[in-house]
């Protein structure tokens, strides 16, 4: 199909993602944000880059070895994670997802309290072990989104933030342009990437996207000395050691939220970061003297099988919609990828997607958030 | 895979927090004289009534200038903790009124968060503030907060400010009073605005030297009396002119050269061009603020259970204002200073690095990253001061921005050649002192909470690889990971 102009709603990861890949590819590409890029939970994330459940994961490994070169700014990838076991019964949880790495074919080792201290100094002797996935890692994502947003521009994209969107123009079962308050935007195919507020969005083309938001908190230290390997998660637990040597970590209860058409109206961090530190402190006892010194909350979507969405449309057929359900960083060097084949080919051209078609859902109840419990307090 | 929907989810965070410790009708927080007086006040009212203060602060705090300017220049005794709660205690009078009216009084403890139901959080059991002191953390509800947490130091950067030595002049001024503590001998004195002049008038009747107040504007800024006081006691007002550099040794600064050449000793350069309401609780509550130019900066602007006191409401106005006043000290130093002059000391961004908006020298630099700066960013829309901290690093580190943002939000608006109040104050953040992970931790986790937590959402078929869906082996992965952890 033609796509020589292709205007995407949303400036998060997986938005910039996709039109720096259809820059890349010659296409005229406007990227339309509420605010600024990466604001919301694109910006706000644990980081990790290790996502072997997703059919995207070959590709997302294939990749962020190369992100600094192929964007031209620095994203601070770090290779290589752990997962640190605290209890029994984690212990024997990693272990099995350590043999179901090695039944899949991803190279992991399990080490013992000692082999994890050597990579992990601030790990303690109250450890039972751990599992060194020797693939994946993490990046910033604050400098990521940045740095996708610049190398859109320099291939000639456009970035137009402060400019939600308000609405389509349709003609013949196509989106023929994008509005904002101030401006109307003509295009050829359009990508929904906007977060929660995906399915107002589609809702205006007719579209049911089941989508949830929720609530999410991380907390974040002053640096600590380098560790050898700084992708550590465990003892429930996600996160990673920034390259000045801040311990950046989240994990936890989320609480489901509503989001209207205009998004977060506020991303409040919670005393949960209480909880968060005792948990930072058992898993790195060495560095149990730090300060916390910044905690904060983000704001993401899930689908109602935790799975991505990521599909063309057959009606309007010029629209593709993505949401990574709360998982989008790290994939998304593969995400955009996916998605300017789906907009320029129809069909990604490297893995098998098909089961993140939104017509997963067409049998979906209409009360699926009250059966999970995936609702607000009112 | 089957899945059982039970109309909960388990991994919410719903109805799993814990409830706080205590609750006072009042919780007053900082002990100064208005806080004292809306403390004493309030229990006269027949309220039960909480008042905590953070001093004594930790030697360790002090040292990365939290949560005044401290520049290194506390005497050894700031270590004994002891003596300390003591001298701080004996110098506030009040404060035993207050304890005899029947204020409850914790010193030494923070106020590091403050938490109610709003936007984006409805499952909270109450207003809540948490406390810490040396030993542990706590929560307390409330059914009303009196912010009286002061104001703190507008700290300014030129080359070697970055040393012991120097400091603001609410620091200087609480080493001097309330701790007894001050370790300089000989001062310079940077400003002649009232905040000046009578913290070289509280240094001289301290005993010490005053070596002089350095001017920017052409006529001293204060009041009349406070002017002619100062010169009464034979200290110089040299005006027109602003600092260019301090030089110093091991022990910290030992002279400063001012722009005009002219070179004075002095072991002491005190920062006193403005105080910045303390405001961090009500901006990390998302409280409403607005900016006030002639009361210091961003001000609460009240809510029911909200209030403040004392300089957290705003400077004393008379007229002045303070932005234009302390711009033009930005504005000055930057013309002065070299552009590898360091901004963020934590972080150690200079200007050039900042309005280049270049990541930290740990990170490469490719020609299309030398290429962006501010002017590029700008393009894009108005200077945001969050963004520019998430690229640069400036305002990350362990003082939390307190020496930086302002001036970082100043030299904003100065380069993008906007009013200063259209540049968005960046963001405070609970904790808003640092805290120590084991002070700040909850070592008695509800037990509905330790249950409810999950790495990620708790979605059973989030995580199972998508070569396993549809196999035994999705079912494996259910039975070992689901309601414990999903990886």
């Amino acid at each position: 199909m033609s796509a020589s102009h292709v205007v995407i709603v949303g400036g998060g990861v997986t938005g910039l993602s996709a039109g720096w890949w259809l820059a890349r590819s010659g296409v005229s590409v406007t990227v339309l944000d509420k605010f600024i890029v990466g604001w919301e939970a694109s910006g706000r994330n644990g980081g990790g880059a290790s996502h072997y459940q997703s059919p995207l994961f070959d590709e997302e490994q294939r990749l962020w070895p190369q992100m600094e070169e192929l964007l031209g700014y620095p994203v601070e990838h770090q290779k290589g994670r752990m997962i640190i076991a605290m209890t029994e019964r984690q212990w024997e949880q990693y272990r099995f997802v350590a043999e179901r790495h090695h039944r899949l074919g991803h190279p992991v080792e399990v080490l013992d309290t000692k082999q994890v201290q050597e990579a992990v100094p601030l790990a303690g002797n109250n450890c039972f072990g751990g599992v060194h996935y020797k693939f994946g890692g993490h990046a910033n994502p604050q400098r990521s989104v940045q740095a996708y947003a610049w190398a859109l521009q320099d291939l000639g994209g456009k970035i137009i933030q402060h400019s939600p969107v308000t609405g389509f123009e349709t003609a013949g079962g196509k989106v023929t342009a994008v509005k904002t308050a101030t401006a109307t935007y003509g295009c050829d195919a359009v990508v929904v990437a906007a977060g929660p507020q995906i399915p107002q969005l589609m809702a205006q083309l007719g579209v049911n996207v089941p989508l949830a938001p929720a609530r999410a908190e991380m907390i974040i230290t002053e640096p600590a000395p380098m560790m050898p390997l700084t992708g550590v998660d465990g003892h429930k637990l996600y996160g990673r050691q920034t390259m000045r040597g801040n311990l950046a970590y989240g994990g936890g209860p989320h609480e489901w939220i509503d989001v209207d058409a205009t998004g977060p109206k506020a991303r409040p961090s919670t005393p949960l970061m209480r909880n968060l530190a005792s948990r930072l402190a058992e898993l790195f006892p060495k560095a149990a003297h730090l300060n916390i010194i910044r905690s904060w909350a983000g704001v993401i979507e899930n689908s109602p099988d935790g799975r991505p969405i990521l599909d063309r449309l057959s009606s309007p057929d010029n629209v593709t919609v993505a949401s990574m359900s709360g998982v989008g960083f790290g994939l998304s060097p593969a995400s955009g990828h996916a998605i300017r084949d789906l907009v320029i080919d129809g069909k990604c051209s490297f893995a098998d997607i098909d089961i993140l078609k939104l017509s997963r859902f067409d049998k979906l109840e209409a009360d699926w958030r009250e059966k999970r419990g995936w609702m607000p307090i009112s | 895979m089957e899945l059982n929907f039970t109309g909960t989810d388990i991994c919410a965070v719903n109805g799993t927090r814990g409830t706080p410790e205590a609750y006072y009708d009042v919780v007053v927080v900082g002990a100064g004289p208005s806080g004292i007086a809306a403390a004493t006040e309030a229990k006269q009212a027949g309220k039960s009534v909480l008042l905590v203060d953070e001093n004594p602060i930790s030697g360790a705090l002090m040292g990365n200038d939290v949560p005044l300017y401290f520049g290194g220049r506390m005497t050894a005794a700031t270590q004994n903790s002891e003596r300390m709660l003591e001298a701080v205690f004996m110098s506030m009078p009040a404060l035993e009124t207050a304890m005899e009216a029947g204020v409850e009084l914790l010193l030494g403890t923070t106020a590091w968060g403050v938490y109610r139901n709003g936007p984006g959080v409805a499952t909270l059991p109450e207003q809540l503030v948490g406390l810490a002191d040396a030993e542990r953390s706590w929560l307390v509800g409330f059914g009303q907060i009196v912010l009286a947490t002061g104001a703190r130091d507008l700290a300014l950067a030129f080359p070697g400010w970055n040393q012991p030595g120097v400091m603001g002049a609410a620091a200087l001024q609480m080493l001097l009073t309330r701790y007894d503590a001050f370790a300089g001998r000989r001062i310079l004195v940077l400003g002649s605005h009232d905040l000046a002049l009578e913290t070289a008038l509280l240094a001289l009747e301290r005993g010490l030297e005053v070596a002089g107040l350095v001017e920017v504007r052409d006529i001293p800024q204060g009041k009349a009396d406070l002017v002619a006081k100062v010169k009464a006691a034979g200290i110089s007002i040299r005006c027109g002119q602003t600092i260019a550099s301090a030089k110093g040794g091991i022990d910290g600064v030992t002279e400063a050269t001012l722009s005009g050449g002219e070179t004075i000793a002095c072991d002491t350069i005190c920062v006193a061009v403005g105080l910045v309401p303390s405001i961090e609780l009500v901006d990390a509550m998302h409280g409403p603020r607005t900016l006030n130019a002639t009361r210091g900066g961003y001000i609460p602007a009240g809510e029911p259970t909200v209030s403040a006191v004392g300089d957290c409401a705003g400077l004393p106005d008379t007229g002045f204002d303070h932005i234009a006043y302390r711009t033009d000290w930005m504005r000055a130093l930057s013309n002065v200073s070299a552009d590898d002059t360091i901004i963020c000391q934590c972080e150690e961004v200079t200007r050039a690095d900042l309005i280049g908006v270049q990541p930290p020298h740990y990170l490469n630099r490719a020609a299309p990253m030398c290429a962006r700066s501010l002017e590029t960013l700008l393009k894009d829309g108005p200077a945001n001061p969050d963004q520019i901290k998430r690229l640069t690093r400036a305002g990350m580190g362990v003082c939390q921005g307190r020496r930086c943002r302002d001036q970082v939000a100043m030299l904003l608006a100065l380069e993008s050649n906007v009013p200063f109040g259209t540049i968005p104050l960046a963001s405070h953040r609970a904790p808003v002192r640092p805290l120590p992970m084991k002070i700040l931790a909850d070592w008695n986790e509800p037990a509905e909470l330790t249950a409810a937590w999950d790495v990620w959402f708790g979605i059973p078929t989030q995580w199972v690889p998508v070569e396993d869906i549809g196999t035994k082996h999705e079912d494996e992965h259910r039975a070992m990971l689901y309601t414990g952890m999903y990886l």
